[in-house]
C-alpha cells in the first residue's frame, strides 16, 4: 500500500502520540491508586506513632525520622564536596587527560548499581572502618551514591554564570579564589541547590544502598546518635510489602504514599527554586 | 596570611577533584577483595558458567549463569519496550507537541523518574502481577515479564530526558534546509533530525540499559526470584541485583556464599562500567 | 615624561595563531594612548597582555617582556598585583549582580578593607570622578544592573578607580553605547587624565582622535607606527596608516 506523505506523518503523528501517552498514563495511575488507597491510611496517629504489633499497627514514625536523618546526614557530606568537585572541574582544571579521568570516574559514579554500593557500603563503612551497621555508615554510602548528581548539576550552574563577572573581577586584581567565592558561587547558588534538592529527593527514596549498612528491620525507637542502625521508609515499605505477612493493605499504601509525597515535595521544591532563578535572572 | 588561606582552599579544592577518582578506586577495591576471595573455593569458570546457584546447599553450587541470564532476559525484555517507547516520547515532545503539551509532559516524565523503586515494585506487585497473571494463564503472576515492564518505565525517563536534548541541539538549520526543500516534516524527522542526533540516542539507550541492569529493588519484587535456569520471558527468574540484595543478609560473613555475592558486585560493576564508558564516548563523539 | 610601560619584543600567539608580533612601545606617564585598527588586528591581545588577562586563555603564548615602573609583570609581579595597578573596562559594561554601592566597593573589600566609613568615602570619591554620583547617589543600594547602558559603564570605571589603579586599560569601552553616553564616558576619560595612564583600544577612529594624546596604529598583529594624533591623523608615516585612516579597508 503506498500513502501520500502528508498520510504517512499524520500516521506517524498519531503513533508518536499514543507512544508518549503510554508512558504518562501509569504515572497518573500510580498517583491515583497511591492517593486513593493510601489517603484513608495516613492521620496524625500514623504518622507520629510507633509501629505496633510487629509493624501490622501503629505508625511509621521511626521510618521517616531515620529516612530524614540518613538524608540530612548524607547531603552534608556531598554538598561541600559535590560543590568544590564542581569548582575545581569549572574553574580550576585543565583540558587534559586527568580531568578526563575525572570526569569518566563521576560517569561511573553515577551509573553504578544501587545495591554495588551497599556492597561497597559494607565493606568499607560498616567492616573496614568498623563503624557497624549505623546511620554513619549508611549516609556516607549515600552521599557517595549522589556526589555525581551534585557534581553534574552544579557545574552546569557554576558553567552559567557568565565568563565576563569572573574577568571584571579578575581584571580589579581580585585573586581567582575570592572571584569564585565573591562572584561565582553566590550567582549559582540556586542552581546548586536545585541539584542539592534532586540529590536529597533520590536519596530518599533509595532502599538497596541502606540494605547491609543501616536498616533496621523492625526497631521501635528513634536513633540516639550517628552510630545506631535506624529504619527508613523505602526500607520499611518492603519489609511491610514482602517480608511481613498479612499486614493491612492501607498501611503499606499509606506508606508508599507519604514515601513518595516526600519526594515529591522535595522535586516541587527543586521546580519552584528554578523557575525563580530564571525569572529572576538579571543578565 | 590571606595569601596561605587561599593557598590551602585552592589544595583542598584540588583534593576534592580527585575523590570521585578515589571513590571509583575504592568501590572497585573493596568489591575485588572479597569478590576475587571466592577463588580460593571455586574456579573463574565454574562461578561464570555453572548453571546451578545454590550457596546453601552442601557443598554450595556457586554458578551465576542462571543468574546473569535472569538478568539478561529481564534487561532485554524492558529494552524491547523501552526503546521505541522512549525514543516516540522524546521525538513527540520535543518535535511535535505544542508548547504547553510540552511542558506537561516534560513534568510527567520527571515524576516518573521520581517515583523511587521500591514504590515501582510495590505497585508491581499489587496492580500489575494480577494482569500478567490473568492474561497468559499463569501460575504466578512473578514473571521476568513482569519485571522487564516495570523496569522500562524506570529506564524511560533517563532516555527521554538525554534523547531530547540530543534533538533539540540538532542546528535548526538542517531542520529547515530540508523542510525547504519540499520534505514534510515527518521526512524531515526520520531523515534527517534523528541521523544527526543519533549518537546522543545512542548514548540515551546505553544509559537506560545501565539503569535497568543496575536496578534491584523493584527486580526482586517483581521477578518471582526463582534461580533456575531461564527459558521464556513469562517464568520467575532472579538477577544478579536481586540475589545480592535477598541473600547478603543471611550470609556469614567470610563464607564461600558472603565472597560470591561480592563476585557478583564485581561482575556488576565490570559491566556497567563498560556501558557508562562506551555510552560516554558516544555522547562525546558527538561533540567533537 | 616618564615611561609608565615600556613593551619589549612582544609576541603573543593563541594555540599558534600569531595573535601579535614583536611589538615594541613605550607608555608615557598620565597620558592617554589610543589604539586603533581592525577586527583581528591584535589590538585586545596587545591590551589584555598588559594586565596579564592572557593568563585566563591556557592556550595563549607569549614572548617578550612587559616592564611596569621598571618591573617586569610576569616575572617580577604576580597576576593580581599587576591587575590592581593595571585595571581594565570592558567593551560591554559588566556591572556585577550587585548593588551600585557594593559594585563600586568590590575591590577594596576584597582586597582587605572592611571600614564602613572609608568605604563610603571611596565609593563617593570614585563615583564623582566617574561623573556618576549625581545621577545615582540617591539609589546606592539598587542594583548596578537597572542602570542604563552609559551609567553601566561608568559605573564600571568607577569601580576600577575604586582600587585606585595606576593604569587603566578600555577595550572598545563605548562600543554599545549611544552618542550622549559615550561622550559622557570621553569627558571621564579627560578629566582622569590627572591622576592615571590610560589606554583606548577603539574602533572607532575619531574616538582615539578626541581623546587620544598619541595613538597607536595595529595591523594584522603588527604595531605599524605610533605617534601624536595630530601628526598620526594628518601626516601619517606609513601608507598603511593612510589606507586604513581613509577608509580603503578595515
Amino acid at each position: 500500500m503506498k500513502f501520500k506523505p502528508q498520510t504517512k506523518q499524520k500516521i506517524a503523528f498519531i503513533l508518536l502520540g499514543i507512544a508518549a501517552s503510554i508512558v504518562i498514563i501509569p504515572v497518573i495511575l500510580i498517583l491515583a491508586i497511591l492517593i486513593q488507597r493510601g489517603l484513608p491510611a495516613i492521620s496524625w496517629q500514623f504518622l507520629t506513632e510507633m509501629p505496633r504489633m510487629g509493624m501490622r499497627a501503629g505508625g511509621i514514625f521511626p521510618a521517616i525520622v531515620g529516612t530524614l536523618c540518613l538524608v540530612f546526614c548524607a547531603i552534608s557530606v556531598a554538598l561541600p564536596l559535590g560543590v568544590l568537585t564542581a569548582v575545581y572541574l569549572v574553574e580550576y582544571a585543565k583540558r587534559n587527560w586527568w580531568t578526563r579521568m575525572i570526569e569518566i570516574a563521576i560517569v561511573n559514579l553515577a551509573g553504578v548499581p544501587s545495591v554495588v554500593y551497599g556492597l561497597f557500603g559494607l565493606g568499607l563503612f560498616v567492616i573496614f572502618f568498623q563503624f557497624g551497621s549505623s546511620i554513619l555508615a549508611g549516609a556516607l554510602t549515600l552521599a557517595i551514591m549522589e556526589l555525581p548528581v551534585i557534581i553534574t548539576s552544579s557545574k552546569e550552574a557554576l558553567m552559567s554564570v557568565p565568563r565576563s563577572f569572573r574577568e571584571a573581577s579578575l581584571a580589579l586584581g581580585v585573586s581567582r579564589w575570592q572571584t569564585i567565592r565573591h562572584v561565582v558561587l553566590p550567582n549559582a547558588l540556586p542552581g546548586i541547590l536545585t541539584g542539592a534538592i534532586l540529590g536529597i529527593s533520590r536519596t530518599a527514596g533509595e532502599t538497596a544502598p541502606i540494605l547491609f549498612t543501616v536498616a533496621a528491620f523492625y526497631l521501635p525507637r528513634l536513633p540516639k546518635s550517628i552510630f545506631d542502625q535506624c529504619m527508613a521508609l523505602p526500607y520499611h515499605l518492603y519489609v511491610l510489602s514482602t517480608q511481613v505477612p498479612n499486614v493491612k493493605p492501607a498501611l503499606q499504601y499509606g506508606t508508599a504514599l507519604v514515601l513518595v509525597g516526600m519526594v515529591f515535595l522535595l522535586n516541587l521544591v527543586a521546580i519552584i527554586v528554578r523557575a525563580r532563578i530564571r525569572s529572576k535572572k538579571q543578565w | 596570611m590571606r595569601r596561605f588561606k587561599e593557598f590551602i582552599i585552592e589544595k583542598i579544592i584540588l583534593l576534592s577533584g580527585f575523590a570521585c577518582i578515589l571513590f571509583v578506586i575504592l568501590i572497585f577495591f573493596f568489591l575485588a577483595k572479597d569478590g576475587l576471595a571466592l577463588f580460593k573455593f571455586s574456579s573463574p569458570w565454574n562461578f561464570l558458567f555453572g548453571t546451578l546457584w545454590s550457596p546453601l546447599s552442601e557443598p554450595p553450587q556457586i554458578g551465576i549463569l542462571p543468574l546473569f541470564l535472569g538478568s539478561l532476559i529481564v534487561t532485554i525484555g524492558a529494552a524491547v519496550i523501552s526503546v521505541p517507547l522512549g525514543m516516540a516520547c522524546a521525538i513527540f515532545i520535543a518535535e511535535i507537541a505544542p508548547k504547553w503539551m510540552r511542558e506537561i509532559l516534560k513534568a510527567g516524565v520527571e515524576l516518573l523518574a521520581a517515583i523511587p523503586s521500591i514504590v515501582i515494585g510495590f505497585i508491581g506487585m499489587t496492580m500489575l502481577s494480577p494482569i500478567v497473571k490473568h492474561i497468559f494463564h499463569l501460575p504466578t503472576g512473578l514473571t521476568a515479564l513482569t519485571g522487564s515492564i516495570a523496569l522500562a518505565f524506570m529506564a524511560i525517563p533517563t532516555m527521554v530526558s538525554i534523547m531530547e536534548d540530543s534533538i533539540s541541539s540538532v542546528p535548526r538549520i538542517y531542520k529547515e534546509g530540508s523542510l525547504a526543500l519540499g520534505a514534510t516534516h515527518w521526512q524531515t524527522i526520520y531523515r534527517v533530525i534523528i541521523p544527526a542526533a543519533s549518537s546522543g540516542i545512542v548514548a540515551a539507550i546505553m544509559l537506560g540499559i545501565g539503569r535497568v541492569i543496575g536496578e534491584t529493588m523493584a527486580v526482586m519484587m517483581l521477578t518471582g526470584n526463582a534461580s533456575v535456569m531461564p527459558h521464556t520471558i513469562l517464568a520467575p527468574v532472579r538477577t544478579m541485583t536481586a540475589t545480592i540484595a535477598a541473600e547478603m543478609g543471611e550470609t556469614v560473613r567470610g563464607s564461600e556464599h558472603y565472597f560470591a555475592l561480592f563476585a557478583i558486585g564485581l561482575v556488576l560493576f565490570g559491566i556497567t562500567f563498560l556501558i557508562n564508558f562506551l555510552a560516554d564516548m558516544a555522547r562525546h563523539r558527538k561533540n567533537k | 615624561m616618564v615611561d609608565k610601560i615600556v613593551v619589549a619584543d612582544l609576541s603573543i600567539d593563541y594555540g599558534g595563531v600569531h595573535a601579535l608580533r614583536h611589538v615594541n612601545l613605550a607608555i608615557k606617564d598620565k597620558e592617554i594612548l589610543g589604539v586603533i585598527g581592525p577586527a583581528n588586528s591584535g589590538k585586545t591581545s596587545f591590551l589584555r597582555a598588559l594586565n596579564r588577562l592572557n593568563d585566563l586563555d591556557l592556550s595563549c603564548r607569549m614572548t617578550g617582556s612587559i616592564k611596569l615602573n621598571g618591573k617586569d609583570i610576569n616575572r617580577d609581579m604576580d597576576a593580581e598585583e599587576v591587575r590592581k595597578k593595571v585595571t581594565m573596562v570592558f567593551a560591554l559594561p559588566i556591572p556585577l549582580p550587585m548593588s551600585i554601592f557594593d559594585n563600586v566597593a568590590y575591590g577594596p573589600r576584597r582586597h582587605g578593607l572592611n571600614d564602613k566609613k572609608k568605604l563610603k568615602e571611596i565609593v563617593e570619591k570614585s563615583l564623582r570622578a566617574a561623573f556618576l554620583w549625581d545621577e545615582v547617589k540617591d539609589r546606592l543600594d539598587s542594583s548596578g544592573m537597572k542602570l542604563s547602558g552609559g551609567q553601566q559603564q561608568r559605573l564600571c570605571i568607577a569601580r576600577t578607580l575604586a582600587v585606585e589603579p595606576e593604569v587603566i586599560l578600555y577595550d572598545e569601552p563605548c562600543s554599545g553605547l549611544d552618542p550622549i553616553s559615550t561622550a559622557k564616558v570621553e569627558e571621564a576619560m579627560r578629566e582622569l587624565k590627572i591622576r592615571y595612564t590610560q589606554i583606548l583600544v577603539t574602533n572607532n577612529v575619531k574616538q582615539a582622535a578626541r581623546v587620544g594624546d598619541r595613538v597607536a596604529f595595529f595591523l594584522m598583529g603588527e604595531l605599524v607606527e605610533i605617534d601624536e594624533t595630530r601628526k598620526l591623523f594628518t601626516t601619517p608615516r606609513d601608507k598603511r596608516t593612510n589606507d586604513y585612516l581613509t577608509g580603503r579597508f578595515g
